[in-house]
């Protein structure tokens, strides 16, 4: 039986694709990824031409159009594609702004915690000791404490409004990107290419930003990933107690704490800002998911 | 009746790119109270073929063999829960790497005493006195208390008495000892060998021995298959094969022995066992067979007097090769 | 395993004292007055307001005043609520059976059905059950609870009338005194007909609510623990020994893969504390979750401060728990040194 027939020719080998391109074509084999980084690329697409493409101000009240329902139901009025709520504000309108208000706050978050955890993360592997302890007990309290409690206490001694939202749900996810950071930052210390670095004279500042850094970037991307929608559901959960961004603005969260007392006679307004926030982070934790298998290798498949 | 015979045995893994081909048309056969050895380098299919025969292999391999029989029993057409009551009883099994085999969960005890609760109709407490006994056979001293010990308790030496110890618990017509010293120090490694012959010698069963020692082979077995990139390239009597290795590549391992050397250098064999995408057209081992005309590039070779090879050797010289001009 | 858990304990000692600062910060950052703050009382004479500095404390230098509420605290002094006036640890204590049975009973639902919904996807890695099951648990994992909730108690309760809406048992038809505080044994113990099935009815909405996360958390983690103990080399030799798949799955492999699931069955319960402040507030669970967003509403910042550090005393304690059972499951940590 011929076992070389379907073989390709021994002498030629492929060159070894690109990082890039090899990220994405792990990436691209993960069909539940690649749905959900097009769905987050059009709630991102409708965030931001949010003022271009929605109908109506999401603020602006039609007295008489109160609790209209969605077109496919009896009595909607084509004006107003998926109904108003109990004040007559569009519901396509608000949906559309909220996604700005929710992304707004998660992309604030994770910037954020990016950038105050690595560089805290860093400082606690590369000096150590005392400072190292300090860091790491302080985040560990932060996590002894649930975190949607630990936001609430934020809150209630800063005042709720957006921009408090985005500061205590960055203060309650910070923990994680500062010991991922620092476990990552400890790991590659160890190796080789890092004594090779020190020993050739590479200061401090720079062995940690230029040589080290890029080296924990993988997991940190994924835990960013994760971290966009956590901070957003976090921040919904916050509008929903009424902690979080206050009326009028039209965040999903405090959206569906409007309409609990619609909830029996008109459910769809209650359906959608909950469906919007379901939605947008199922696709971020879909695309979370493939960037994980695409960017770690011991959990990449052959 | 052989113990076991196997015919033409091919297995194939699905992988990313098409299918790997780790066995290619292996047969062999294993008498009762025989002991096989099956040489071979790393990634020589040795271990999948006998994987194949337990049933062990992972779900993306593909089997397929012409016959393969354990006591006249087709083992091809053999249900999940039928040969589940041969393995682990009339076949047992070793493995390589005896302190990973045996999970950190369980006891000694625990682990030893589950293959008699499957097989064997036998109380508690007679199953305690028969590990009991397994452990004292298998070497280990104070028995009773290692019954309680958990595998990271245990040496590598005593990991590997304790596989052997569960192995033959249920008096196994076949033991398969893959590679079993291999991960041994090797002061340990003459023990566990001289052990498992001990014990193939009182009982009786089959031993096929799975190694890429020369010198294991030497010391325990009888009858030997070489393979080479899944596909038996010699079989012999041991004392045949020592004498007058008929494949190269036999002729190769042979001379690559400390023992056997030559010159001041130890002699090696250049490059590596073909992998999925580098497999030769014609005979696999021509890529690093010094003897290898034209016709082993391009031609798959036939079986001459037990050796896959186009210019069998004979007593070190080559049967009708064209000469080593024409060789290069 | 004495020292372990020794070692354990000397751990969480400095991480109480910093929630001790922070609990004691946060109570001098709260905008408004101190005394109004602490005593809910508006327009107080100044006169009074000096009398009640000075009982208060707060005439004294900030690190008495630290010390003295330490000291009150290690005395088991929570501070008093200045809306009901009686002290944060009774309250509490009266409150927390209510959010235990939630969230015990949550936890039960989720690793009951998330352990096997793992096991299942990992033994049928990429078929349809696998993927099916995997689906779900993201969903799960991406679920708004709040909504989630809500949504039940639309189908179920009001377009199903299976379930009721709020509370912990119909309070019309039956009462019976609080014995345990676990309003399931409770019913059983007042012998009253219906009581236990009532109590049942009111549970069973909020704990899948609650549980929906864990649940697919623990599934999601359950698997690939699974798929990773599945290659190792003691499966294969279970295998070998003729074992049936469910033993070699159910048995050898799930105790090893379970290890990591302990940990993140333990990492939840900060998160089924947090939820269950949602989860009590949709359903009117008279919980401390409820409890606390009630002490936020009404400015009640004592209550606040002494709940916080109370829940956040039971998650430090649940987590050296967890520890020390992961050193029960895993031999290797137990006879560590």
């Amino acid at each position: 039986m011929p076992s070389d027939a379907s073989l390709p020719a021994a002498t030629t080998t492929p060159a070894p694709p690109g990082p890039i391109r090899a990220f994405w074509r792990a990436f691209r084999e993960n069909r539940g990824a690649v749905l959900g980084l097009a769905v987050v690329s059009l709630i991102f697409f409708i965030a931001v031409f949010a003022p271009l493409l929605a109908p109506y101000n999401p603020t602006e009240q039609f007295r008489g159009f109160s609790k209209l329902p969605p077109f496919w139901v009896e009595g909607s009025d084509p004006r107003f594609i998926l109904g108003t709520d109990a004040v007559g504000r569009d519901m396509l309108s608000r949906l559309m702004y909220g996604a700005r208000v929710s992304l707004f706050i998660g992309l604030s978050v994770m910037v954020v915690s990016m950038v105050v955890g690595v560089a805290l993360g860093l400082v606690s592997a590369f000096f150590g000791g005392f400072i190292d302890v300090l860091i790491i007990r302080i985040m560990d309290l932060v996590m002894a404490i649930p975190s949607l409690v630990l936001a609430i206490l934020i809150i209630a001694i800063i005042g709720p409004n957006l921009t408090n939202t985005i500061v205590a749900v960055t203060i309650v996810g910070l923990p994680r990107y500062v010991r991922l950071v620092r476990a990552s930052a400890l790991t590659e210390l160890t190796k080789d290419y890092v004594t090779a670095a020190k020993v050739s004279g590479v200061r401090k500042f720079r062995l940690m930003t230029v040589t080290v850094l890029p080296n924990c970037l993988a997991p940190l991307i994924v835990q960013a990933a994760l971290g966009l929608s956590d901070a957003i559901l976090e921040a919904a959960g916050l509008g929903f107690l009424g902690l979080g961004a206050q009326p009028p603005t039209p965040e999903w969260g405090a959206m569906l704490a409007d309409t609990r007392d619609l909830m029996l006679s008109h459910p769809w307004v209650m359906a959608f800002p909950g469906l919007a926030i379901l939605i947008t982070v199922l696709a971020i934790n879909l695309m979370g998911d493939g960037l994980r298998d695409a960017l770690d290798p011991r959990l990449r498949r052959s | 009746m052989s113990l076991l015979e196997i015919e033409n045995l091919t297995v194939e893994f699905k992988t990313g790119s098409g299918y790997f081909r780790a066995v290619d048309g292996v047969s062999m056969s294993v008498d009762k109270g025989e002991v096989l050895a099956i040489v071979g380098e790393s990634g020589s299919g040795k271990s999948v073929s006998m994987l194949a025969v337990m049933g062990l292999l992972p779900w993306t391999a593909k089997v397929t063999a012409d016959r393969m029989r354990f006591e006249g029993i087709d083992l091809l057409k053999l249900g999940a829960n039928e040969r589940r009551k041969i393995i682990g009883k009339d076949i047992a099994m070793i493995f390589q790497e005896p302190m990973s085999s045996l999970n950190p969960c369980f006891t000694v005890g625990f682990q030893l005493m589950e293959a008699l609760k499957e097989h064997l109709d036998m109380g508690k407490a007679e199953r305690k006195a028969r590990a009991v006994e397994l452990l004292r056979l298998v070497g280990i001293p104070s028995p009773e208390q290692r019954l309680s010990a958990f595998p990271h308790q245990l040496s590598g030496g005593m990991s590997q008495r304790v596989m052997i110890a569960m192995a033959i618990s249920c008096n196994p017509k076949l033991l398969i000892a893959d590679e079993p010293t291999t991960a041994l120090d090797v002061t340990i490694q003459a023990q566990i060998l001289d052990l498992l012959v001990k014990l193939q010698k009182e009982t009786g069963m089959g031993l096929v021995l799975i190694t890429h020692s020369m010198g294991v082979v030497a010391e325990t077995a009888e009858r030997v298959s070489v393979q080479y990139a899944g596909q038996k390239v010699e079989e012999q009597a041991v004392k045949n094969l020592f004498r007058d290795p008929h494949h190269p590549y036999t002729a190769a391992l042979l001379s690559a022995l400390p023992e056997r050397a030559k010159g001041r250098k130890l002699p090696s064999i250049p490059g590596v066992v073909p992998g999925q995408f580098d497999r030769p057209k014609g005979c696999l081992f021509s890529p690093r067979c010094q003897l290898a005309t034209e016709l082993c590039r391009t031609t798959k070779p036939p079986r001459i007097d037990g050796a896959l090879c186009h210019y069998p050797l004979h007593d070190g010289v080559p049967k009708n090769h064209p000469g080593k001009e024409k060789a290069a | 395993m004495i020292r372990f858990l020794f070692k354990r304990l000397a751990l969480t000692i400095p991480t109480f004292f910093a929630l001790m600062f922070i609990t004691f910060v946060m109570l001098r950052l709260v905008p408004g007055d101190p005394i109004e703050v602490r005593r809910g009382e508006r327009g107080i004479s100044p006169e009074r307001l000096a009398q009640l500095r000075h009982e208060m404390g707060l005439d004294q230098p900030v690190w008495k005043q630290f010390l003295d509420y330490v000291n009150a605290l290690l005395h088991g002094d929570f501070g008093t609520s200045i809306v009901s006036k009686s002290p944060v640890l009774h309250e509490f204590l009266t409150l927390f059976p209510a959010t235990l049975e939630l969230t015990l009973t949550a936890m039960i639902f989720a690793v009951v059905l998330g352990v096997p919904a793992g096991v299942i996807a990992a033994s049928r890695r990429g078929g349809v059950y696998d993927q099916t099951l995997m689906g779900l648990a993201l969903t799960g994992y991406s679920m708004p609870i709040f909504w989630w909730g809500l949504i039940l108690v639309l189908v179920m309760s009001n377009t199903l009338h299976l379930t009721p809406v709020s509370g912990r048992v119909d309070l019309i038809k039956y009462y019976y005194p609080s014995v345990t505080g676990f309003m399931l044994i409770d019913s059983i113990l007042s012998g009253q007909k219906g009581a236990f099935w009532d109590a049942v009815r009111h549970l069973i909405l909020p704990m899948i609510v609650l549980g929906t996360v864990p649940l697919a958390v623990i599934a999601r983690m359950t698997r690939s623990s699974m798929l990773e103990v599945l290659e190792e080399d003691y499966v294969r030799t279970a295998r070998a020994k003729g074992l049936s798949w469910t033993r070699v799955v159910g048995v050898h492999a799930l105790r090893n893969a379970l290890i990591p699931v302990v940990t993140v069955i333990g990492l939840q319960v900060g998160g089924l504390l947090a939820g269950a402040v949602l989860t009590e507030t949709i359903f009117s669970w008279p919980g401390v979750g409820k409890w606390l967003i009630e002490s936020i509403n009404r400015r009640d910042y004592p209550a606040l401060q002494g709940g916080i550090m109370l829940i956040a005393t039971i998650v430090i304690l649940v987590n050296l728990f967890i520890d020390l059972l992961y050193g029960l499951i895993n031999p290797r940590i137990r006879h560590a040194k």
